[in-house]
């Protein structure tokens, strides 16, 4: 069993807390750490990879602690979030290289599978130097998938990568899951998880502020209450048309048009369009007017 | 589990270093100590005492150390500081592997760069196969050995930048200054260390050897060996500077 075991996990800098007290378990499957930027997923992650030894409490991974451990990379991969690779090698070079460090009995052929399997057969020739950012992260991930790892940590796959190939990398990760695997990834988009089956931890300002499954958390992103600022050809006649209905709590006439408080996001967005319509109102402006991520997570920490 | 120097590392720490540009400017302090001593052979014909002067002061506190510390700090210190340290640590390899792989490949590059140029122009000051340029050649190699085992401790405990600078403060004024001042730090400076040993060979008391042989050879070794164990310890305590300042 090569679960992941956080146990009590806090690491600070200084004076600065990085991660408070983390305790969790994570087992086969996809699992997303999600939280603002600076929340303390890298470094948990980091730890997690024996990167960085917890200031206090422990991190272990099937049994052994992380920390100055590099054996437990016989069956542990990373894919670090830093752009940093061997410009000068093409990507085959690379993703060999990698595959010869682990001492593969075939170590071209795993290098080939691996490029095979994130698409890059086609530009494995090249210099890492001429890559995009997104082919960089699939070559990443093709070296640390290629000495087919029980446990794989990824920090922040998905940037810098276009939507198609966000979505291609999520159905990889989701295939590697399929395998019984222990797939770990970090993210601060909250787009990116929506294709996502799994687990997700949600971390804020270093505390795991929510865990469970993505429908739930999913569903409460979705249907979180949203303000929006919406500027229309009569505007009264626009807001008492809306007060009127479930999915508004509040209306205001404001100098910039109105201020509206939706209580849920989807229902809200989808009856704007027909109401207006309906009483002869022409929208000029619908502006999400609350849309940070911050917020977005505060209101998830207090459900 | 695996040996002491693995040859994936060693490859890709010699196209790193000497793809860069580097290659170039590593060259060129060789060239103008070669330069020199062919001009001073040509004009000075016969002295018999800049040679051991310029080659053992300037070849030992100058030459070698600086080629030896922008080898010895970019093998493991430019992997380090772009980030790409962590594609090589997060393998099984061992760390101590991975320490003696950049060692032997700036050791390798010193000698070429530095100790085998030190040989070339005492050999055209003197001739080929002298006592002199024997000595020269062994000391050298050997202080190649041990100016890398201290510089790569310093990338693997420093950062990148403070690295490059405690060794070039370390090279300047210890080596450069002191250490041909005041007689008592010759004993803990590996440049004279490699004086001590080509002094061994050449028998040239202008080469200002102040110490023994086997002085030289006891505490040169002691600190190879105790650089190089500290930087692996270093090394296997790795950690990914994060966002988080």
């Amino acid at each position: 069993m090569t679960g992941i075991e956080v146990t009590g996990a806090s690491r600070w800098y200084g004076n600065v807390v990085a991660v408070n007290d983390i305790t969790m378990s994570i087992g086969p499957g996809v699992t997303g750490l999600l939280g603002p930027n600076g929340a303390g997923k890298t470094t948990l992650l980091h730890m997690m990879a024996g990167f960085l030894p917890p200031s206090r409490g422990a991190i272990s991974i099937g049994g052994q602690a992380t920390w100055r451990n590099p054996d437990m990379f016989l069956t542990v991969a990373l894919v670090p979030d830093r752009d940093s690779v061997y410009a000068f090698l093409t990507g085959e070079e690379f993703v060999l290289a990698t595959a010869r460090l682990h001492k593969l009995p075939d170590p071209l052929a795993a290098a080939r599978a691996a490029i095979e399997m994130v698409e890059m057969t086609a530009a494995q020739d090249r210099r890492i130097s001429t890559y995009s950012k997104g082919m960089r992260q699939r070559i990443k991930v093709a070296a640390a998938l290629v000495h087919d790892p029980q446990v794989v940590l990824l920090d922040e796959p998905f940037n810098g990568m276009d939507p198609r190939q966000r979505l291609q990398m999520m159905d990889l990760l989701h295939e590697q899951a399929g395998k019984g695997r222990v797939i770990v990834f970090s993210s601060h988009i909250l787009e990116e998880v929506e294709r996502l089956s799994g687990t997700i931890q949600v971390i804020v300002g270093g505390r795991l502020a929510a865990s469970g499954d993505f429908r739930a958390i999913r569903r409460l992103m979705t249907n979180r209450p949203h303000v929006f600022v919406v500027r229309s050809s009569d505007d009264r006649s626009l807001g008492a048309a809306l007060i009127g209905r479930q999915a508004v709590r509040a209306v205001e006439l404001t100098q910039n048009g109105l201020q509206v408080q939706a209580s849920d996001y989807g229902t809200f967005t989808r009856e704007l369009a027909g109401l207006s319509r309906h009483h002869g109102i022409s929208l000029t402006e619908v502006l999400p007017a609350d849309e940070s991520l911050e917020s977005v997570f505060t209101y998830l920490l207090a459900s | 589990m695996s040996g002491l120097i693995n040859g994936v590392i060693v490859r890709i720490t010699l196209r790193a270093t000497l793809s860069r540009r580097r290659a170039m400017l590593l060259a060129l302090p060789a060239i103008i100590l070669i330069g020199i001593s062919a001009l001073l052979t040509a004009t000075a014909a016969s002295s018999q005492v800049w040679p051991p002067e310029i080659l053992g002061t300037f070849g030992f506190t100058v030459l070698l150390p600086l080629t030896a510390l922008i080898i010895g700090t970019s093998v493991l210190g430019a992997e380090i500081e772009d980030g790409s340290i962590v594609h090589l640590l997060a393998t099984p390899v061992r760390r101590y592997t991975v320490i003696f792989s950049k060692y032997v490949v700036a050791t390798a590059l010193t000698i070429a760069f530095a100790a085998i140029p030190e040989y070339l122009a005492s050999a055209i000051a003197t001739s080929p196969g002298s006592k002199l340029s024997i000595g020269l050649l062994v000391g050298a190699v050997a202080a190649s050995f041990l100016y890398n085992a201290l510089f790569i401790f310093f990338s693997a405990t420093f950062r990148p930048g403070r690295a490059l600078a405690f060794g070039l403060i370390y090279v300047v004024l210890w080596e450069g200054l002191l250490s041909n001042l005041v007689p008592g730090i010759a004993l803990l400076s590996m440049g004279h260390y490699g004086l001590a040993i080509a002094d061994a060979i050449a028998h040239d008391s202008a080469l200002h050897a102040y110490l023994s042989t086997g002085t030289g050879i006891g505490m040169g070794l002691a600190l190879a060996v105790l650089t190089i164990g500290l930087g692996i310890n270093r090394l296997a305590a790795f950690t990914i500077k994060g966002d988080v300042a």
